[in-house]
């Protein structure tokens, strides 16, 4: 049986034991002389009945379907004869869909080695068990654990208590995601970054000055040892940043203290959901502009004023990826300028100050951490940001600080790494994974320093 | 007496000046509004300026002669025979016919200004029609995409136009005739992508983009509710709920590549999932958007006034009937502003979504969660990295429909909040 139809006969099952559940406890509760005799309302007793059923059915058929491939393949492997055990996990991986392709009727079995035919049929016949097995075990789980489900119900058990603890565990769970979601990227993440440097040293990779990440696919092949680097990504990755945030923390700024202090109500009402549009648009479109319009535009400007610039140029991507930000600034400038209490406004116009006075000696100082906070925030997302440098920076990993140069990007490089074909052992991939190691990192710290200052901050006034 | 007139000047200059910079501040303000609005104008005037032509299609309309002897072809509903069927001649014959001071020896010349994919057109022609065989029909089909190119763009410099000299004067001259035309380019949403941009469209991105919206919707609604229901409701005090608040906040400022990268190790390579698909795309876009999610019902949960819960709780309600039956509805509204905000995130998103392989060149329409499939932000991104400079103008287009989404999708949340909001 298919999962689906497993997850859907499951579902249905849990109906009926809902309805049973709901059927048994008004006809225990009749000679007692109606419900109001049962500890809990028909509907909990149902309800009890119902997850009684599913939760442990769900259980087995989630985890048995996430890992039956991984055991399944492991299986096929280790069956193959002696001399065709693959040592890489790239030669296992071509090894398996050549078997799977068999298996799927793809590739004619006559054109195969007799092992790897054999194993087709072995890969066949084992997802069939497996099938069988999954569909076998669910039903009776369910089948067994609804049974025992609808035989409880009595009208002494705390029915709705027990309904509510499961769902609060539910709850839980669902809070509990966020954790597992970090949990899985550091894992995710880590383990791949230890795996690169077996065979790249830390040395190498946090001081080298040369990435050209381009790696042997042969043992034998020559001229193509990897060089990797990370100091010239990283000051590209700056020097992009530097050049969104001297676009953004001005603009960004200005205009959240205009729209704050100045602008009255009807002026507010119009600019400022115009401006959070520039957040809601998509960065693949801020790329496009940035490689389609801007970058041409600022070669041909250069070249105009005869400076030599590139068609991709650092400057495009990250002016465009400024304009991007400037809502997220001027937004939590904006939230930290109006958390200022009134009274310090007051008194400081009280004492003859004017607007602009008020605003630069004592609302901004005593604002400046927030944002301060909102600034370093701002910068991880330039940092992390994608789509607007993989389609305006180059890919040429280059050290200069010059803005008119192309330079590559630590997101970029991720993606073109990852991207395209891909042997899963190579030095090359495992880089994409180290690389995205760092990124998190360097985002995480400046987002966890940022959410201190602003949540510190905020608490001053309250 | 002169002393004081000095000050009282000092006073009256320092004054100006001040005033001055006041001034000169606000224009400050104004004017960085005024560079963040020019920026959005110019973004979507570039836009739209670049893609309004991606809507209008370049079409041939002319008298074609069905005749079955030319095309090999003498039973119309004989599905071998069609496919065996030469339905290129009759139309070269028409083109031939209508071009002025063409003849049989410029064939290849007038050829190139068909689309490749007319044949196939006329094939379905009879194919659904098949007594149109041996009379003449008025037929439309798609021009070459060169003359395309040359119809829309003759002037600009940043267009190559690929046809020759004479080729470009019958083009004129056709649309001086009336057989060459321009209308709405229907193709573009009828069809999936292409290598021939005439005949690209956004049909498959569209409806990948929908089956991983769904799958993120299905998954990222109900968890995100949940989980901001556990928090707000019943989470004791402690390191380890507060461990939670802290992992959420900052999952939410995780750059979206890195959920790409989780995608990649675990649904992709640990537990086997294919690539490429809708079901995978929802599950990383899932993550990515749980966080939004959350935070924004907390918020709305957070606004519920407690008198409610003391009601409810003061005739007898358990914790649990109180959260369900009186504070969730009440929040529901909060909740559904936030999450079609974050789903409006989700559907923008491209970055993770290259790193789990939706970046192949899919040309069917996905029909299932486990179809490769392509979204809408792809589509773009593969277009817009498309050295023909006729994909760029669709790249625009597809722009502008995923605008459009955007747009919507954040009009009702804004006017469900207007809506539905409640002062208590």
């Amino acid at each position: 049986m298919q999962s689906s139809t497993l997850l859907l006969l499951t579902l249905v099952l849990a109906l009926v034991a809902y309805g049973l559940g709901y059927a048994r406890s008004r006809s225990l509760a009749m000679p007692l002389g109606g419900i109001r005799h049962l500890k809990s309302l028909p509907f909990y007793y149902g309800a009890r009945a119902a997850l009684w059923c599913v939760i442990p059915g769900l259980l087995v058929l989630v985890s048995w379907a996430a890992f039956q491939d991984k055991v399944i393949q492991t299986l096929v492997i280790g069956s193959l004869p002696q001399d065709m055990v693959p040592d890489s996990e790239g030669e296992a991986s071509l090894l398996l869909s050549k078997i799977s392709n068999v298996a799927s009727g793809a590739l004619p079995p006559a054109f195969v080695d007799g092992p790897i035919a054999a194993a087709a049929e072995r890969l066949e016949s084992l997802r069939q068990q497996s099938q069988f097995l999954m569909s076998s075990l669910v039903i009776s789980v369910t089948v067994l654990a609804g049974f025992l489900g609808w035989v409880r119900v009595g009208p002494r058990v705390n029915a709705r208590a027990q309904v509510e603890s499961i769902l609060k565990w539910l709850f839980f769970s669902c809070a509990a995601l966020a954790i597992l979601t970090t949990m899985g990227i550091i894992f995710s993440v880590a383990f791949e970054t230890f795996r690169f440097f077996q065979q790249i040293s830390f040395i190498e990779f946090f001081f080298g000055t040369n990435w050209s990440p381009q790696t042997a696919l042969r043992a034998d092949q020559v001229a193509a040892q990897g060089a990797f680097g990370m100091i010239p990504l990283f000051t590209g990755t700056l020097l992009i940043s530097a050049i969104a945030m001297v676009v953004a923390v001005p603009v960004g700024l200005l205009s959240a203290i205009y729209l704050s202090e100045y602008a009255n109500k009807r002026v507010r009402g119009v600019v400022k959901p115009l401006l959070e549009m520039l957040a809601g648009i998509p960065t693949v479109v801020y790329g496009f502009f940035a490689a389609l319009t801007v970058a041409p535009f600022i070669a041909d400007f250069a070249a105009s004023l005869g400076i030599d610039a590139s068609s991709q140029s650092a400057l495009a991507a990250g002016g465009v990826m400024g304009i991007m930000i400037i809502p997220f600034v001027s937004s939590l400038s904006d939230d930290v300028i109006n958390a200022v209490p009134q009274t310090l406004r007051d008194g400081s116009l009280a004492l003859g100050a004017t607007q602009s006075e008020t605003m630069k000696k004592v609302i901004f100082p005593a604002a400046l951490p927030g944002i301060m906070g909102g600034i370093l925030l701002a910068v991880s997302r330039a940092i992390g940001e994608t789509m607007i440098v993989v389609m305006a920076a180059g890919l040429a990993a280059n050290l200069t600080a010059n803005p008119l140069e192309t330079v590559t990007t630590v997101t970029v490089q991720i993606v073109t790494l990852l991207t395209g074909d891909q042997e899963f052992d190579s030095a090359k991939t495992l880089a994409a994974f180290a690389l995205g190691a760092m990124l998190f990192l360097a985002t995480l710290l400046l987002n966890v320093v940022a959410l201190k200052i602003v949540r510190k901050y905020r608490e001053q006034y309250d | 007496m002169t002393d004081q007139r000095s000050q009282a000047e000092i006073v009256r200059r320092s004054l100006k000046a001040r005033y001055r910079k006041e001034l000169r501040f606000r224009a400050y303000g104004i004017l960085a509004i005024a560079i963040a609005l020019s920026a959005l104008v110019v973004l979507f005037a570039d836009i739209i300026g670049k893609g309004y032509t991606g809507f209008i299609k370049t079409t041939i309309t002319m008298e074609v002669p069905l005749d079955g002897e030319m095309m090999y072809l003498d039973d119309a509903t004989d599905a071998r025979q069609l496919k065996n069927a030469d339905f290129v001649e009759p139309l070269l014959q028409a083109l031939i016919k209508q071009v002025p001071g063409a003849n049989q020896d410029d064939k290849d010349a007038v050829r190139d200004l068909l689309n490749p994919y007319a044949s196939i057109e006329l094939r379905n022609i009879l194919k659904a029609h098949p007594d149109w065989l041996g009379t003449t029909q008025t037929i439309t089909v798609l021009a070459h995409t060169d003359v395309d190119v040359y119809v829309k763009h003759a002037g600009d410099d940043a267009y190559s136009i690929k046809l020759t000299e004479r080729q470009q004067r019958w083009v004129d001259q056709l649309l001086e005739k009336g057989v060459v035309d321009t209308s709405f380019n229907d193709v573009l949403f009828s069809n999936g992508d292409s290598r021939d941009p005439s005949r690209a469209g956004v049909l498959g991105a569209i409806v990948g983009s929908l089956l991983t919206m769904f799958v993120t919707l299905v998954l990222s609604f109900p968890i995100g509710i949940a989980a901001a229901i556990y928090l707000e409701e019943f989470a004791p005090q402690n390191k380890f709920t507060d461990f939670i608040e802290v992992n959420i906040n900052n999952l939410a400022a995780v750059p979206s590549i890195i959920f790409g990268l989780l995608g990649l190790a675990v649904f992709i390579n640990l537990f086997g999932l294919p690539r490429s698909v809708p079901f995978v795309g929802g599950l990383v876009l899932t993550l990515m958007t749980l966080p939004t999610i959350i935070i924004s019902s907390r918020a709305a949960i957070k606004s519920v006034p407690p008198s409610i819960r003391e009601a409810a709780e003061g005739i007898g309600a358990s914790k649990m009937q109180v959260v369900l039956h009186h504070v969730l509805p009440l929040a529901m509204p909060g909740m559904l502003t936030g999450s079609i905000i974050g789903m409006a995130q989700a559907l923008g998103e491209t970055a993770p979504l290259l790193l789990i392989g939706m970046v192949a060149f899919i040309v069917d329409v996905p029909t299932g969660f486990f179809d490769s499939a392509t979204v809408l932000p792809v589509q773009v991104f593969l277009w817009a990295g498309s050295p023909e400079l006729a994909f760029i103008e669709r790249a625009s287009a597809a722009i502008m429909v995923l605008l459009t989404f955007l747009i919507s999708m954040n009009a009702l949340a804004v006017w469900l909040r207007k809506r539905l909001e409640r002062r208590w």
